[in-house]
């Protein structure tokens, strides 16, 4: 299972390295979402650090989208399919290692929209260094979620559009938890619980996906 | 239990009829609320309903059809009759947590982590019904909604929770308390408990009749593919 994970996240990062899109597509979609979101509150709000996190977390959900989308459309070209089942790779470690590239990429594209918050939100680099292991996990739990969501949406009619109406409520309490962390790191306070929910949601989704990623694989 | 089925009927009625003599007449006001405690009587078993019983039935069936031994098409109606019966429950549990709140809180919706958490599980459901009509194949449609069924289940404990983990405005749970201490008493007790059967098993009912009609429409869709086959047969001849 670890050896498919890894041939699995080698595959999709070469490719995202060679087409450059997380680069050239991805993280400026990010940072525009970024500024709008701050012109979208006005100066006074978006110069205020507490509104930093949950603008954060939106940001890069609406970002993880895309990318989640991208992640399952390499899967769909012309014979990959084919492919993978001619192959008989185990599902469990195509979705380990499509989660683990879609990490890395997440990873790659929170850094930068966490040097947005500091530079455009006004958040203290500090308590944003102190965020840095909660956005992390968040982070991981959103590939792990977003490689199944993506799945599940992956061939049926429509799923541009379905991947958000089924993904971004069940991502909800990522965004919350990952906010109130932020929040916690930036302003003090109580840190345990929300690293709490973001690791069973972590562990919740680690787990489905293995049991349940040949199911989608079937169809 | 066939022999049962045609008296669930009768009992959801009987039930549902003393539930609302005892709620509305016979238990006394509440000294806080007043008149407002008879919303008591609804919305907590409307909420049992739509987030316990409709999805553990939904989760339950889902997880019976993606297991190889008792994989059947009867699994898969199942969980989609009880999720599409559960969306009339969540839809009725928000809005007479509305009705509730504008006289207790002054406002029409808070952002209360239990009110929004059940509204994103409402939405969910809306999009398992999305996610089912967007295949055309009935085994691949009916994969990924149990799949489906089966994470959405992920968000029952977070509702559940959400009282606890976020101390906002929604009180804390009455019955199923951590503590076991139940904080309602006499014939107010028992009359919550009622209401909590009562709907319990119009939440069956509904779903049996919700299911003999799919079986219908499916029998129906199948018969129609059959008069079709034959006529292009009969052409062909």
């Amino acid at each position: 299972m670890i050896a498919v994970a890894w041939l699995v996240a080698r595959k999709d990062l070469a490719i995202e390295l060679r087409s450059r899109v997380l680069l050239w597509q991805v993280v400026p979609f990010g940072l525009l979402a970024l500024l709008l979101a701050g012109l979208a509150l006005g100066p006074s709000l978006a110069g205020h650090s507490s509104s930093a996190p949950g603008l954060f977390y939106l940001v890069t959900l609406f970002t993880a989208l895309l990318m989640v989308a991208r992640s399952q459309a390499v899967e769909h070209t012309p014979g990959t399919r084919a492919s993978v089942a001619t192959l008989g790779l185990d599902p469990a470690g195509v979705f380990l290692g499509k989660s683990f590239a879609l990490m890395i990429e997440l990873w790659v594209t929170g850094l930068v929209l966490l040097a947005g918050t500091v530079v455009l939100l006004h958040t203290s680099l500090v308590g944003t260094v102190h965020a840095l292991p909660s956005v992390l996990l968040a982070l991981g739990a959103l590939a792990c979620a977003g490689t199944l969501y993506g799945a599940l949406t992956a061939g049926v009619d429509g799923p541009a559009t379905l991947l958000p109406v089924l993904a971004l409520p069940a991502f909800a309490p990522l965004l919350v938890a990952g906010e109130r962390s932020f929040s916690a790191a930036l302003h003090g306070g109580g840190l345990w619980e929300w690293w709490v929910i973001v690791t069973v949601t972590l562990v919740g989704y680690l787990a489905a996906g293995i049991l349940l990623y040949g199911v989608l694989e079937e169809s | 239990m066939k022999r049962l089925a045609p008296l669930l009927g009768p009992a959801t009625v009987l039930s549902l009829a003393v539930t609302f003599v005892m709620g509305l007449w016979l238990t006394p006001p509440d000294v806080v609320q007043g008149q407002l405690v008879r919303l008591l009587y609804v919305h907590p078993a409307l909420a049992w309903v739509a987030l316990y019983v409709s999805f553990a039935t939904t989760t339950i069936a889902s997880a019976l059809y993606l297991w190889p031994r008792t994989r059947t098409m009867t699994m898969d109606r199942v969980a989609y009759c009880a999720m599409e019966v559960s969306i009339v429950f969540i839809a009725l549990t928000l809005i007479t947590g509305s009705l509730w709140g504008r006289p207790a809180w002054g406002v029409w919706w808070a952002w209360d982590a239990r009110l929004t958490a059940t509204a994103i599980m409402l939405i969910l459901e809306l999009g398992y019904l999305a996610l089912r009509r967007a295949n055309d194949d009935a085994k691949v449609r009916a994969r990924r909604s149990a799949v489906f069924g089966i994470l959405i289940a992920l968000n029952v404990p977070i509702i559940h929770f959400a009282v606890q983990w976020w101390k906002t405005l929604h009180q804390p749970a009455t019955v199923l308390s951590n503590s076991g201490k139940v904080t309602v008493h006499g014939s107010m007790l028992w009359t919550l408990l009622l209401s909590f059967v009562a709907f319990t098993l119009l939440f069956f009912w509904l779903l049996r009749a919700r299911y003999r009609l799919e079986n219908q429409r499916e029998h129906r869709r199948d018969a129609g593919l059959a008069t079709v086959l034959e006529q292009r047969q009969r052409e062909g001849l």
